[in-house]
C-alpha cells in the first residue's frame, strides 16, 4: 500500500506551519473528519482534533487557553443549526462564540484565527474545504506570537 | 518590655488607587481590636516608617504581609520582592494584587502608547517639549531617578509567591477582619487559598428568588440606561450583572445598591480565566438563534473586554492585548 505523501504548500518557503486547534462535536464534524479519513481525502496535516459531545461543551476558556499556549487558530465545528444532538448546544455555542469573537479582536487576535463551521457527518468535503482554507488564511497571517504570562515578563524586566 | 512581643504585619500599597487602604480604616473602632494583636510595623500610608527600615528586619521577621495594587513599575517589583522575603505569609489584597484590577486594562495598550496619551496627546496636556519621564536625570552633579515602567501590568502573583488572596475591590472590612483571624489563629488554610467563600454571588444576593427559571434576554442595558426595580434580578432586568459569574463575600453590597455586580470579587476556585467565564454565563442567555440577531444584541454590550475582565486582564489567560512582537533581551 503507497503511503500517502504529506500535502505540499508550493510558495510557501518560509517554513511556518500554522497550528491550529479544532474542536469538533461528537456527531457531526468529527464523524465528518472520520468519514474524510475513511475515503482518504488529503487535507492540511495542520489541525490538531480534540473531541467534544457537543460544540456547545466548548468553554471560551479552551479558546484562549489555545491561544495562550500556542495555538495560531482555533476551528470548531458543530452540527448545523436545528441538527444538534442535545437540542440546542450549537445555538449556545453560536452566541459565546459572537461575543468571544468581540473579545479577540480586542486582544489583537485577527479574526481569521478563530472560526466557527457547521459541517454534518456527511460532509467531509466541506470539512476538508474548511480546514484547508483556514490553514491558507492562517499560514498568510504569520504566528500568533502569544506569550505566556511568565515568560513575557521575565523578558520585560530582564530588558528593563 | 515585658509583654511577649506581639505579631508583626505589614501594608503596603503598589498600582492601585488606595481604595485598599481605605477598607482597612473602615474596620473602624474593630481597627483597635487588630492594633491591640498585632505590631504594624510598615504602613507607608499611614505611618511613617521607611523602606530602610524594613530591609533592616530580619528576613521572615513579619508575620504577614497585605499588598494592594497590581505591578506596574519596577519600584513596586522591588517592594515585593523584599516584602516577600522579610514576611513568613505574603497576601495579595484586594481585586489589583489579586488579578491585576483596573489598573490591569492597560494592558489593552502598551507603555508607548501611555505614555504618547499621557504626555502629549491628552486634551489637557501642554508638553511642547515633548518631555518624557526617564529613570535617571543628572543636573549640576546631582541625580534624580524613577523606578522603570513596564510594558505590561501584572499581578502579585506573577512576580513573586503568593500564599493567600483578599479579594475585593476593595476587600470588605468584614473579609479583611476575617482574613486577619484566619492568619493570627494559627490555623493557615492550604496555600493559595482565596479567604472568602467559594460560591457564587447570587447565592448571597437577596433577589436570589426573584432570578427567572428560564432567563433570556433580547437586549443589554448599562444600569444608567433604565430606571432599576430595587427588588428583581438585576440581569433579569436586563442590565449585566456578573453576580453568576464571580465569587462571594461581599454579601451582595452592589446589588443591595440597586447596581449591578461587575465580578471584583474574582472568579471561584474552579475557574481560571474569569473574563471567559463571565462572557460565557452572559452570551448563553442572549435570546435568539439567528446569527444576526444574536450579534445585534451581543453588540448591545458595548465592551466586552472592559466589562468582562474588568478586575482580572493581567491575571486573564490572553494576559494582554499582542500589539507588539515578544522583546528578545539583546
Amino acid at each position: 500500500m503507497p503511503e500517502a505523501k504529506p500535502v505540499s504548500h508550493p510558495g510557501h518557503g518560509n517554513g511556518f506551519e500554522p497550528k491550529i486547534v479544532a474542536f469538533f462535536c461528537n456527531w457531526c464534524t468529527y464523524l465528518a473528519a472520520d468519514l474524510a479519513g475513511t475515503s482518504r481525502m488529503k487535507y492540511a496535516p495542520n489541525i490538531r482534533v480534540i473531541r467534544l459531545m457537543c460544540s456547545g461543551r466548548l468553554d471560551p476558556q479552551f479558546v484562549l487557553d489555545a491561544f495562550a499556549r500556542g495555538a495560531d487558530g482555533v476551528l470548531i465545528g458543530g452540527c448545523h443549526p436545528g441538527d444538534c444532538h442535545y437540542q440546542e448546544g450549537n445555538y449556545k455555542t453560536l452566541r459565546r462564540v459572537q461575543m468571544l469573537k468581540r473579545v479577540l479582536k480586542t486582544m489583537g487576535i485577527e479574526e481569521e484565527r478563530f472560526r466557527l463551521e457547521w459541517i454534518s457527518a456527511a460532509e467531509a468535503d466541506r470539512l476538508k474545504s474548511a480546514v484547508n482554507d483556514m490553514v491558507e488564511k492562517v499560514r498568510a497571517l504569520g504566528p500568533l506570537h502569544s506569550e505566556t504570562p511568565q515568560e513575557s515578563h521575565l523578558e520585560e524586566v530582564k530588558a528593563a | 518590655m515585658s509583654e511577649p512581643a506581639k505579631p508583626k504585619v505589614a501594608f503596603y500599597w503598589c498600582a492601585s488607587c488606595g481604595g485598599c487602604e481605605e477598607a482597612v480604616v473602615d474596620l473602624a473602632e474593630k481597627v483597635l481590636d487588630v492594633v491591640a494583636a498585632v505590631d504594624i510595623v510598615f504602613w507607608p500610608v499611614a505611618l511613617d516608617f521607611k523602606r530602610q527600615d524594613v530591609e533592616a528586619m530580619p528576613d521572615g521577621a513579619i508575620l504577614a504581609a497585605f499588598v494592594n495594587g497590581a505591578i506596574r513599575t519596577t519600584e513596586q517589583e522591588e517592594m515585593a520582592h523584599l516584602l516577600r522575603k522579610k514576611s513568613k505569609v505574603l497576601v495579595a489584597f484586594g481585586a489589583c494584587a489579586q488579578l491585576g484590577g483596573i489598573p490591569g486594562l492597560a494592558n489593552l495598550s502598551s507603555r508607548e502608547g501611555i505614555f504618547q496619551t499621557v504626555y502629549s496627546e491628552s486634551p489637557s496636556t501642554a508638553n511642547t517639549q515633548g518631555t518624557l519621564p526617564e529613570t535617571l536625570y543628572k543636573d549640576n552633579g546631582h541625580s534624580l531617578s524613577l523606578p522603570e515602567f513596564f510594558d505590561t501590568v501584572c499581578s502579585l502573583d506573577q512576580v513573586v509567591d503568593v500564599d493567600y488572596y483578599v479579594p475585593g475591590c476593595p476587600p470588605t472590612p468584614k473579609i479583611l477582619l476575617q482574613a486577619v483571624e484566619t492568619l493570627l489563629s494559627g490555623k493557615l488554610p492550604p496555600k493559595g487559598t482565596v479567604l472568602a467563600p467559594d460560591h457564587a454571588l447570587c447565592d448571597e444576593c437577596p433577589r436570589k428568588d426573584t432570578r427567572p427559571e428560564k432567563l433570556t434576554l433580547t437586549a443589554f442595558k448599562r444600569a444608567s440606561e433604565v430606571v432599576l426595580d430595587q427588588e428583581k434580578c438585576l440581569l433579569a432586568q436586563g442590565v449585566v450583572c456578573l453576580g453568576p459569574a464571580t465569587r462571594a463575600g461581599c454579601e451582595a453590597l452592589c446589588p443591595r445598591g440597586n447596581m449591578p455586580c461587575t465580578g471584583c470579587f474574582g472568579p471561584s476556585s474552579r475557574v481560571r480565566d474569569f473574563g471567559a467565564k463571565a462572557l460565557s454565563a452572559v452570551a448563553s442567555i442572549i435570546e435568539s438563534n439567528d446569527e444576526a440577531e444574536i450579534e445585534r444584541i451581543a453588540n448591545t454590550i458595548p465592551d466586552p473586554v472592559g466589562t468582562f475582565y474588568r478586575y482580572s486582564l493581567p491575571a486573564s489567560l490572553l494576559r494582554r492585548k499582542k500589539a507588539r512582537p515578544v522583546r528578545r533581551a539583546a
